[in-house]
């Protein structure tokens, strides 16, 4: 198909257009989910290692989040955003920093339930032996991220490959702005509906490798982990 | 290593029990446990052992009676250390599982090269230092809990069943370990449901069933002229149910 072959070429031969929003797609969804790491981490060991009232629904919920809708979480954040939202007077609003926020609430869910549950685990199997060694909260919270870091990194990457690959979110509080706001998902939607099918294309060859990679990532993290760590 | 009397001994049980769940698991243990050869806990599955040691160790309350270490009723894990029956090596390399039981023991990043190399070759594990700990065998993983145990300098250490579910070679190894620890001074608390182990290694004996202490003494004495029935079938090989 003359298509296919075209948009082959436009990613071989590197086309300034395609790339320049393949490289706002990365910052934006890296962005999200270091974002979405620094307090998604955290937040699961904290649940993972501390019993309170309601802990069980917090979990529930949680895990309940963890298929957002993004349109909804779009829609929630350009409210908030908006000049007569709480956040308005920041001036974010289809900017890429509302698009970094958008999928670090979309984000945050899925690396929050992901790492409560790794961290929960294998607190599970360590509790009696960090008993025995009396091993302080400080260094059982750092024990228990760096030993389950494998698995964490999964999460990580299950994170960067949602944000990645949504178009629901960041289109409602980006705007899709060409050479401002526009990515991989978002010039896709626009591209296909004007019938450019060369570039949306293009860019969906790109967005599958970077799934594929990031597929191959997971799988490197695993076998690392069971190499290095057993 | 420890050497010499530890400020953690006697370990002294005074009317103990542990109840869970309305179900009691040790019922009123008052017994003393000093400086010395390997005091053994014998009994039959269930019989308390696991939570005697527990207690003893300082991870469970009782809920009833009271323990003292050298006559205080709290205090610290620095001196005491435990291997438990199903012992949990961190997923790291066999080093990096020593180094951080010297760590959480607060030996200086400078030494803890050489105290590894020290347990490695005490328990028979030199040249594995870079191997995950999980990928070594039942014995292998015992003889490294073993060592990061001794890690921690212990006074004490407890052993729960450490040779169960291992062939007579592993057995022979971990029991030599046993002896070397023994005899450099660390008092060693072990439970057991080897008869022949215990004559092998005790130095005092306490027959533990259904929670109570039936019988407690030297070994010598104890496998010589049992003084209870239950001890006296025990000893002959009869179930104790």
């Amino acid at each position: 198909m003359p298509e296919n072959v075209s948009a082959v070429h436009l990613v071989l031969t590197g086309d300034p257009a395609l790339f320049s929003i393949v490289r706002l797609s990365l910052i934006v969804s890296l962005g999200a989910a270091l974002f979405a790491a620094l307090i998604g981490l955290p937040l699961g060991a904290l649940i993972a290692l501390t019993r309170f009232y309601g802990r069980e629904a917090v979990i529930v919920v949680l895990n309940a989040l963890m298929g957002l809708p993004p349109v909804v979480v779009g829609l929630v954040v350009f409210l908030a955003l908006s000049r007569s939202g709480p956040l308005g007077s920041f001036g974010l609003l289809f900017t890429p920093q509302a698009m970094v926020i958008a999928q670090t609430v979309l984000v945050t869910p899925i690396i929050a339930a992901l790492s409560r549950q790794t961290i929960e685990d294998l607190w599970v199997e360590y509790r009696d032996e960090l008993a025995a060694m009396d091993v302080g909260p400080l260094r059982r919270i750092r024990t228990l991220l760096w030993d389950a870091r494998f698995s964490l990194v999964t999460a990580l990457l299950a994170g960067f490959g949602r944000a990645v690959a949504e178009v629901g979110s960041i289109i409602i509080v980006g705007g899709n702005i060409e050479g401002f706001t526009r990515t991989m998902t978002t010039a896709i939607a626009l591209e296909t509906s004007k019938g450019n099918l060369q570039l949306a294309l293009g860019l969906g060859i790109v967005l599958i490798s970077i799934v594929v990679l990031i597929s191959a990532l997971v799988w490197g993290a695993r076998r690392a982990g069971e190499r290095f760590a057993g | 290593m420890n050497l010499g009397a530890s400020a953690d001994l006697p370990i002294e049980f005074a009317e103990v029990g542990i109840l869970v769940g309305g179900v009691t698991i040790l019922d009123r243990i008052s017994i003393h446990i000093s400086q010395g050869a390997p005091t053994i806990l014998i009994g039959p599955n269930g019989s308390g052992k696991t939570t005697f040691l527990r207690v003893a160790m300082g991870l469970l309350s009782p809920s009833r009676g009271r323990v003292t270490w050298g006559g205080r009723e709290t205090s610290p894990l620095t001196r005491r250390a435990i291997v438990f029956q199903r012992p949990v090596t961190l997923r790291r390399s066999v080093s990096g599982n020593l180094g951080y039981a010297l760590a959480t023991a607060g030996v200086r990043r400078s030494e803890r090269g050489r105290r590894i190399a020290e347990l490695l070759s005490l328990v028979g594990l030199k040249g594995l230092e870079s191997r995950p700990a999980r990928r070594l065998s039942g014995g292998e993983q015992q003889r490294l809990a073993l060592a990061r145990a001794l890690a921690r300098d212990p006074a004490v250490l407890f052993l729960d069943e450490p040779t169960a579910s291992l062939d007579p070679a592993a057995t022979k190894a971990i029991e030599g370990i046993v002896r070397a620890i023994s005899e450099r001074g660390v008092k060693v608390v072990m439970a057991t449901h080897d008869l022949g182990e215990a004559r092998r290694l005790a130095g005092d004996i306490v027959l533990l069933h259904r929670g109570v202490v039936i019988e407690s003494g030297p070994a010598d004495a104890f496998f010589a002229g049992p003084a209870t029935d239950e001890a006296k079938r025990f000893i002959s090989g009869d179930l104790l149910i």
